[in-house]
């Protein structure tokens, strides 16, 4: 009997075999996609174990702190000054409804999720996991300034300091209480609302530019060297652009002006022709360098950020705007198919305001661990040049004028110069919906703070009298 | 040296793995390291010692490794309940004492001669089944009837019933193995047994297999049909009366399958155990089945050490199910890794070889059988239950030997380690002589 033995001992040996086989299967093979699988909900609620990071405002005012319930498990809680925040701070509810916003894109630090290395030392040394603190640029004043500006009313308010790409003010409104999102069928029912109020307008809205635009196309036509301040074109009224005849605001007629006067007075048919002679090629690589047509470097989710540019209609896609597809005289002064975000618009001026040099946007300023110690320090970050310092002067003399005496007086300060741009697209002509905007920063001779003031389908508003004052409260608040 | 010598020596890393065990899950618990986990060491020393001491005085010829061998993973599964749950180790290792009380009452009993189990062979079979039948008297969990309480002791007869019919079994195909081949006859070219001669056999097997439909003990049935296939594969060297039996068992897969929910379930629940439907269904759902996985894929090549796997929070449900029981090798896997649960089947491994080199020693076919059919069901366990937490089979939940959680299963397998023992120090001595 012993054959049949040492046969049966064999399939032993070949079914133990399959079994270490199965378990390297699931422990190494597929582990990674176990890991990740959407049922899976260990990694997350490892994560929950840890007590997760703070986060603040730049005065040190607390927004977001982890409470340890009964089950060890850490859950967020918001302090009333977060509401405020809600877009830029997003939300943390991992196990339920997900993460976003900064608590998305800083979780990382949040979750005290270091380097393998790190890791095994401070295992070694007993160190308990714990999560470091985030410290916002976002100014709690200005914020508050900027979202009782917007009211009721659809819209968003992004203020960034140029020198740095500090992000201090970014608004979006309506917006939504994080603390209730708690609740699961909150979070539903305010998904489902029509007036988006889960939706960050200040990176995901993309909105029609109007004449701001026309701060990019002076740009490149300075930059360039086609023009110059000075330059002489006529600004008659309707010419043909494209095809199709174009008209200035109340069809107003110009004979020879200079781009100064061009921009002061926002003359569309001046701006088109300057497009036109600089044809689609440089066009496209200015808008390119301003930033459009990308994600913006900010530290924040992807999924929460809408590239700005030309986008085809039907396929919701960005177009080239040197594919020959693009009428550039009309991207020229805002019109056309353009989409773009306030965060975009911001990043224009700033640009401007720091000498044609782009700054990436930065909503953290630093990372502290939890005894108090700078882990980093989130520097400024170079972009890239946009426009010479010379450009950038010139441009930034020609819309000190807009809002001294031309279409921005709304923005004025008092004993600061301001420079600006307005900006009054018209959604609706018939039923007069426009979108009215106002760009600028200030002081004019070493700018502290560039702003973006865009408010959503307004009757019958204009840039000049419903965005300019806006931005002139926060600025107001972020220079004193 | 002797083989109580190497025994001896063989336990002595069981008790250190105890030791450095309880001391790494003290470590990670962030108490002081005490001098306890010493403590538990010295007194699994002192048992195993005792033990060591009865095969001294009454086998001294038996297999030398198998104890130790069980004592690794006696004491790995004790440092895995102790990191589960403190109170689960206390209890366990109460069981231990009154494992080894059977084991050594085993031994006394039979020390002269085991082959007096033949003369008791249809009491033994019947008191199998009669163990099978007590859980009916009492309520199902999950479904089964797996266990009933005798007072504040519940009981897994299944366990015992195994080893019953192993003995009936072996007595059985002892006496009818010639006629079983001789009297073969072959039909469209397959050879079948002789019928008259399988009567008894099919009656007493079909009663075992028909009770567990009733109790519904999938993974026992599995296993118990499985040992069968095995001894009258050794006792006859046919295999096509394994094909036979391995066809009928199809047929009644297939026929259960379509008339028993339970099974489909399980079926269910091993093809598409990610199935967000089946995933939440509350009875009877793949729930278990996943997360065995995702708590296996924790685990990586290494681990993630003792005492780091996410098996409960707070006092709120445990994320892993029956972490203690049936889904213990899960656990170990998160904690040691694909190296630890690839050691732990490599000392099953062992084991079954000394088994059946126990086996192949043995002169006589009932000790050859007996060795066999026991090595084989403790095999088949390790198998059914492993494969159905790694998702290579079906789950069924059965304990696995030695390591899980569970009075019966202790007491059991400590009996069937027993006889092992008695056939290997008869087989031994008379090899020596």
């Amino acid at each position: 009997m012993n054959a049949p033995i040492l046969k049966l001992f064999v399939l032993v040996l070949v079914l133990f075999g399959a079994l270490a086989a199965m378990t390297s299967y699931n422990t190494v093979i597929k582990a990674e996609e176990y890991r990740e699988n959407a049922l899976n909900k260990r990694p997350l609620i490892k994560q929950a174990l840890v007590k997760r990071g703070v986060i603040r405002a730049r005065d040190g005012s607390l927004l977001a702190r982890s409470v340890k319930g009964d089950d060890d498990i850490y859950r967020r809680r918001y302090t009333p000054a977060a509401e405020r925040f809600s877009h830029a701070l997003g939300y943390d509810y991992a196990l339920t409804i997900g993460r976003a916003g900064l608590e998305r894109s800083r979780n990382d630090a949040l979750a005290g999720e270091k380097d393998e290395l790190t890791s095994i030392v401070d295992g070694l040394r007993g160190n308990r996991k714990v999560g470091d603190n985030v410290v916002t640029n976002l100014d709690p004043a200005a914020q508050k300034i900027a979202l009782d500006a917007l009211g009721d009313r659809r819209g968003s308010v992004v203020a960034i300091e140029p020198a740095t790409g500090k992000v201090r003010v970014m608004a979006s409104t309506p917006g939504y209480d994080p603390s209730a999102l708690r609740d699961e069928d909150v979070f539903e029912r305010l998904n489902r609302q029509d007036n988006s109020p889960l939706f960050n307008r200040a990176t995901q809205a993309g909105y029609v530019p109007g004449s701001t635009m026309k701060v990019v196309t002076a740009a490149a036509a300075l930059d360039s060297g086609e023009f110059t301040p000075e330059s002489q074109v006529v600004g008659k009224s309707p010419i043909d652009v494209s095809g199709v005849p174009l008209s200035n605001f109340s069809n107003a007629q110009f004979g020879s002006i200079t781009l100064t006067t061009a921009l002061t007075n926002s003359v569309n048919t001046v701006w088109a022709q300057v497009a036109e002679r600089l044809g689609d090629d440089t066009y496209a690589r200015y808008m390119n360098r301003f930033g459009f047509g990308s994600d913006p470097p900010l530290d924040y989710p992807d999924g929460q950020m809408l590239p700005s540019g030309v986008y085809d209609a039907e396929k919701q896609e960005p177009i080239a705007v040197d594919s020959g597809r693009v009428d550039i005289g009309r991207v020229a002064i805002g019109q056309e198919r353009l989409r773009v975000t306030p965060l975009q618009m911001a990043t224009v001026v700033a640009t401007v305001a720091n000498g044609g040099m782009r700054m990436q946007p930065r909503l953290t300023s630093r990372i502290v661990d939890a005894d108090g110690r700078t882990v980093e320090r989130i520097e400024p970050v170079k972009a890239q040049r946009v426009i010479s310092q010379t450009s950038a002067a010139q441009l930034t003399q020609m819309m000190s004028n807009v809002v001294r005496e031309g279409t921005g007086t709304a923005a004025a300060l008092q004993g600061i110069e301001v420079a600006g741009k307005t900006g009054t697209a018209e959604l609706n002509i018939a039923q007069r919906i426009n979108q009215p905007w106002f760009v600028g920063f200030a002081p004019r001779s070493k700018p502290k703070v560039a702003i973006a003031v865009t408010l959503e389908n307004l009757v019958g508003a204009q840039g000049g009298t419903d965005a300019a004052p806006i931005a002139k409260q926060v600025m107001e608040s972020l220079l004193r | 040296m002797s083989a109580r010598n190497r025994e001896l020596f063989a336990l002595i890393p069981a008790s250190l793995l105890l030791t450095a065990g309880f001391a790494a899950v003290f470590i990670q618990r962030d108490e002081l390291l005490s001098d306890l986990s010493l403590t538990y060491g010295l007194i699994f020393l002192a048992l195993c010692l005792a033990a060591h001491l009865v095969l001294r005085m009454t086998l001294p010829d038996a297999d030398p490794y198998l104890f130790a061998l069980v004592a690794v993973l006696a004491c790995f599964g004790l440092v895995v309940l102790y990191r589960l749950d403190e109170q689960l180790a206390r209890d366990q290792a109460k069981w231990f004492v009154v494992g080894l009380l059977f084991f050594t009452a085993t031994i006394l009993a039979l020390r002269h001669d085991h082959r007096v189990l033949e003369r008791y062979r249809y009491v033994i079979a019947l008191g199998g089944i009669v163990l099978l039948l007590l859980p009916r008297l009492g309520s199902p969990t999950n479904g089964a009837y797996l266990s009933f309480s005798l007072g504040p002791i519940s009981f897994q007869p299944a366990e015992l019933a195994k080893i019953a019919i192993v003995i009936f079994l072996a007595s059985y195909l002892r006496d009818t193995r010639q006629v079983l081949v001789v009297g073969a006859r072959r039909f469209a070219g397959i050879t079948f047994p002789p019928l008259k001669h399988l009567g008894p056999l099919l009656a007493v097997w079909g009663t075992a297999m028909g009770l567990l439909f009733v109790i519904q003990d999938l993974g026992s049935s599995l296993m118990f049909f499985g040992g069968f296939l095995a001894l009258v594969y050794v006792a006859t060297n046919r295999i096509s009366f394994v094909l036979i039996g391995l066809a009928l068992f199809a047929l009644g897969a297939r026929v259960l399958y379509a008339i028993r929910p339970t099974i489909e379930s399980r079926v269910d629940a091993w093809l598409h155990p990610f199935d967000p439907e089946l995933y939440n269904q509350e009875i009877g759902g793949s729930y278990q089945v996943a997360q065995s996985i995702f708590t296996q894929a924790d685990g990586g090549f290494f681990g993630q050490g003792f005492g780091q796997a996410l098996i409960r929070l707070g006092n709120e449900t445990p994320l892993l199910p029956a972490a203690h029981t049936d889904f213990i090798y899960a656990v170990i896997t998160d904690e040691l890794g694909l190296m630890g649960a690839v050691a732990v089947l490599l000392v099953y491994l062992l084991i079954i070889e000394r088994g059946f080199k126990t086996a192949m020693l043995a002169t006589d076919s009932f000790s050859k059988l007996l060795a066999t059919g026991l090595t084989a069901v403790l095999a088949l366990q390790v198998f059914v239950i492993v494969g159905g937490v790694t998702k290579l089979i079906p789950l069924t939940g059965v304990t696995l030997p030695f390591i899980s959680y569970g009075g019966s299963s202790i007491v059991a397998n400590f009996i069937l380690l027993a006889l092992l023992l008695l056939v290997s120090d008869r087989a031994r001595r008379e090899a020596v002589a």
